[in-house]
């Protein structure tokens, strides 16, 4: 490798190459296969790391600091009570398949993703609205039922992109949407290929000519391909312990950033003896967050001790409510009566985080009495259907990447079972507030709750640790959204 | 022909038997006595190299490796034997019962056997997985589903030849029971080269034990496995090789010590069989 890279550099040295064109096609590998396309109608975040931005767009978008962008909106206008938003399209857009995108077509979508039989993963987002309508083609009018602070964030996510009523409906497996890349094909269990649209309504910026995403669950497997040049780039590496390789090779760049994912243990709060909080908090005081970590991750991974992310505004360090402490862990179980032990069981997915943090929590929950026994799971499809559908579990684990999710624990029918009238009240009266410095307010008291409540195990930040051959510039250090934006990505020469 | 006053030594016997009484011993000491709590974790101590803390060094999670690897051998026989036992005992009675009665009962049993041993231990596996649910009573079934086409097959071979005696004859003429000649007349003649079968698919077991546990069907985790000590082993290669060397070491001596043993006992039982092909895998 070193004598090409010098016989390279002494050819360049000496200039007889003529500068050739830069690479205009880009291979990013991911870990888990999306298992449709559509993000308006599933929650899998490989559906998003394909499509958003890429092959959808919606109204806006955020960007890579966290910050809401016009996209298909250029513009728009708050009324000062906060209730109606008024939209102004782009025009001249069109869908993948010609037709052209109008604000009949954002009613439609909206209108379709707030459908009480829509199976929208976000039903959130649109729970405010209660009018939308359309007095011209290039402009929308939504109006509220009561205010919200986050519509305009939420508006930027993957599930509230723009889709048409002629394609809605075959978008998982043949996807149409106004974004820079169309659909070319899916090999399932190996790769999604798009091509450039050639009709995009910002063609120039976009450098690249086509986007093929690869499949590789194996970590072992995706830094061979990384090497073999096989994958230009894996934004999320499956392995940290190999992570370090990269960053001593100068071919790579390899950086570490943060991602909106919080890894956490959920418990089954409905069922014995979850139901009782003593338990809970003894088994978060079981649990070293920091060893945990540096075992399961290398070390990469910030602790958590609530369910907000640290890249938000509104974090609290909440670690120290129930911290480390395995005499409390024992007084407290022996407390609620399970003095002579205790054994559950633990639904681990496969992803190297997941299985790891388990087989961490069994062996710290064991110095507390806790038998903590690990039942194998398969990611997405299975823990789907065991765990968040039938919610036939214990414990399981998993990282929550969206943004801004702490309201799953106030939603009803959620897999985690849980139950907490003044909990959902403050995140009601969160999401109202329009006023940053109160709504913040807002979740820091809704983060304490969960803190002290502990309805799930709060263990840490998933990091990012990306890896991308050298060349390519433009890819997301941070994932303030789950996604692999590619519309900014070029190769230099 | 049934006594012995003693075994004839050979190299293969004398190899083999040491590195098998090396794998049952540490296997059975394991359950008294290990350097470590096997599952202690020691994020602190995590990947030293052997020598360094405890004789093998430790793993990402800083459990020692010596102790993983003393009661993954007990966890690799107590897969290997059940399910080889099972295995040869259906696999065994199947074969007499063909060997006795022939005819359409011997096709049906062989071609059973064939479709049976079409399917490979990984495979049946999965599919037992589905069924009760991955583990170890799924490891322990998929492993014994494959060993009964084996011993039926080996079984109906040597008790066909031991049909064709003379004494058998005789003692069908005197309207001897099939059941009790195979009883009384068969089973003694053959028990020699069952041992040997055995042996040698309990060499096969382990391996696949290891394979099964290797793609997280075996074992459970936090209990240690060979198998799932090599599969987590794999991403910190180029780290902490040990963590790969030693379980695959284990795996590797205790596989060839159990061949060794079968070839050693096959000769030393049979000296007629040398040079004939025994393993089925």
């Amino acid at each position: 490798m070193t004598k090409r890279f010098l016989t390279a550099a002494l050819l360049l040295s000496v200039s007889v190459i003529p500068a050739y064109a830069a690479k205009t096609s880009l291979v990013v590998g991911m870990p888990i296969e999306p298992p449709g396309l559509d993000p308006t109608i599933a929650a899998p975040v490989a559906i998003r790391e394909v499509t958003w931005v890429n092959l959808y767009e919606g109204l806006v978008r955020i960007d890579r600091n966290g910050k809401v962008q016009p996209l298909l909106a250029k513009s728009w206008e708050v009324s000062p009570d906060g209730l109606t938003y008024t939209f102004r399209l782009q025009e001249g857009v069109k869908f993948h398949d010609g037709s052209a995108f109008d604000s009949a077509d954002v009613k439609f979508a909206f209108d379709r993703a707030r459908d009480p039989k829509s199976t929208n993963a976000q039903k959130q987002i649109f729970a405010p609205i209660d009018t939308i309508e359309t007095p011209d083609p290039a402009t929308v009018v939504i109006k509220l039922k009561e205010t919200s602070g986050n519509f305009l964030t939420y508006l930027g996510w993957g599930d509230a992109v723009i889709v048409a009523p002629e394609s809605a409906a075959t978008n998982a497996a043949n996807p149409v949407g106004t974004g820079p890349f169309k659909f070319k094909s899916w090999t399932r269990g190996d790769r999604v290929e798009l091509v450039r649209n050639a009709d995009y309504w910002q063609k120039d910026k976009i450098k690249l000519d086509s986007v093929t995403f690869r499949f590789i669950s194996d970590a072992q497997a995706q830094v061979a391909a990384l090497k073999a040049g096989d994958v230009d780039a894996f934004p999320n590496l499956g392995a940290p312990e190999l992570f370090a390789e990269f960053k001593k090779d100068s071919r790579f760049k390899a950086v570490a950033g943060n991602t909106e994912g919080e890894i956490v243990a959920g418990m089954n709060n409905a069922k014995k003896p979850f139901d009782d909080v003593r338990v809970r908090r003894a088994l978060m005081h079981a649990i070293d967050r920091k060893a945990l970590v540096e075992g399961a991750y290398s070390g990469f991974g910030q602790p958590i001790g609530s369910f907000f992310s640290p890249n938000h505004p509104a974090f609290v360090d909440m670690t120290g409510v129930i911290p480390y402490d395995v005499e409390k862990a024992k007084a407290l179980l022996k407390e609620a009566g399970y003095g002579n032990g205790l054994s559950i069981t633990i639904k681990s997915p496969q992803m190297a985080y997941a299985s790891r943090s388990a087989e961490l929590l069994s062996a710290m929950m064991a110095e507390a009495g806790v038998e903590l026994k690990i039942i194998p799971t398969e990611f997405p499809a299975k823990w789907i259907e065991e765990v968040f559908k039938a919610k036939d579990y214990d414990m399981t684990i998993v990282a929550h990447t969206e943004p801004l999710d702490i309201d799953i624990f106030a939603r009803d029918n959620y897999y985690f079972n849980y139950k907490n009238d003044k909990f959902k009240a403050v995140v009601a009266e969160a999401a109202k507030t329009t006023d940053e410095k109160a709504r913040f307010a807002k979740y820091a008291e809704a983060q304490k709750i969960l803190a002290e409540d502990v309805p799930a195990l709060f263990l840490f930040q998933l990091p990012k640790l990306g890896v991308w051959n050298a060349k390519v510039q433009g890819l997301w250090e941070n994932s303030p959204i789950p996604s692999n934006d590619v519309t900014e990505v070029s190769w230099s020469e | 022909m049934t006594k012995r006053s003693r075994l004839p030594l050979n190299s293969a016997l004398v190899v083999g038997g040491i590195l098998t009484a090396l794998l049952v011993v540490t296997a059975l000491v394991s359950l008294v006595w290990t350097p470590e709590v096997p599952t202690r974790v020691r994020v602190a101590l995590r990947l030293k190299a052997p020598g360094e803390l405890g004789l093998l060094g430790t793993d990402h999670f800083g459990r020692d490796v010596a102790s993983l690897l003393m009661v993954g051998a007990w966890n690799s026989l107590a897969i290997a034997w059940p399910a080889v036992l099972l295995g040869a005992a259906i696999g065994t009675a199947i074969g007499c019962a063909a060997a006795a009665w022939k005819g359409i009962a011997d096709e049906i049993a062989m071609r059973v056997s064939d479709v049976v041993f079409a399917f490979p231990a990984v495979l049946s596996a999965i599919m037992i997985g589905a069924l009760v649910g991955s583990g170890p009573l799924a490891a322990i079934l998929a492993i014994a589903v494959f060993n009964v086409p084996v011993f039926a097959r080996v079984t109906r071979g040597v008790a066909l030849q031991v049909w064709t005696l003379d004494y058998i004859a005789a003692a069908r003429a005197i309207g001897k029971h099939p059941l009790r000649i195979t009883w009384e007349d068969v089973m003694p003649n053959i028990a020699g080269a069952l041992i040997v079968q055995v042996t040698i698919q309990l060499a096969l077991a382990i391996l696949t034990e290891a394979g099964l546990s290797y793609l997280g069907l075996g074992v459970r985790p936090p209990n240690p496995s060979w198998g799932r000590m090599l599969s987590d082993a794999q991403t910190y290669l180029s780290q902490a090789p040990h963590l790969a060397i030693a379980p695959g070491i284990a795996i590797a001596l205790s596989v060839l010590g159990l061949n060794l043993l079968g070839d050693g006992l096959r000769d030393a039982l049979d000296p007629t069989l040398k040079g004939r092909g025994g393993s089925t895998s």
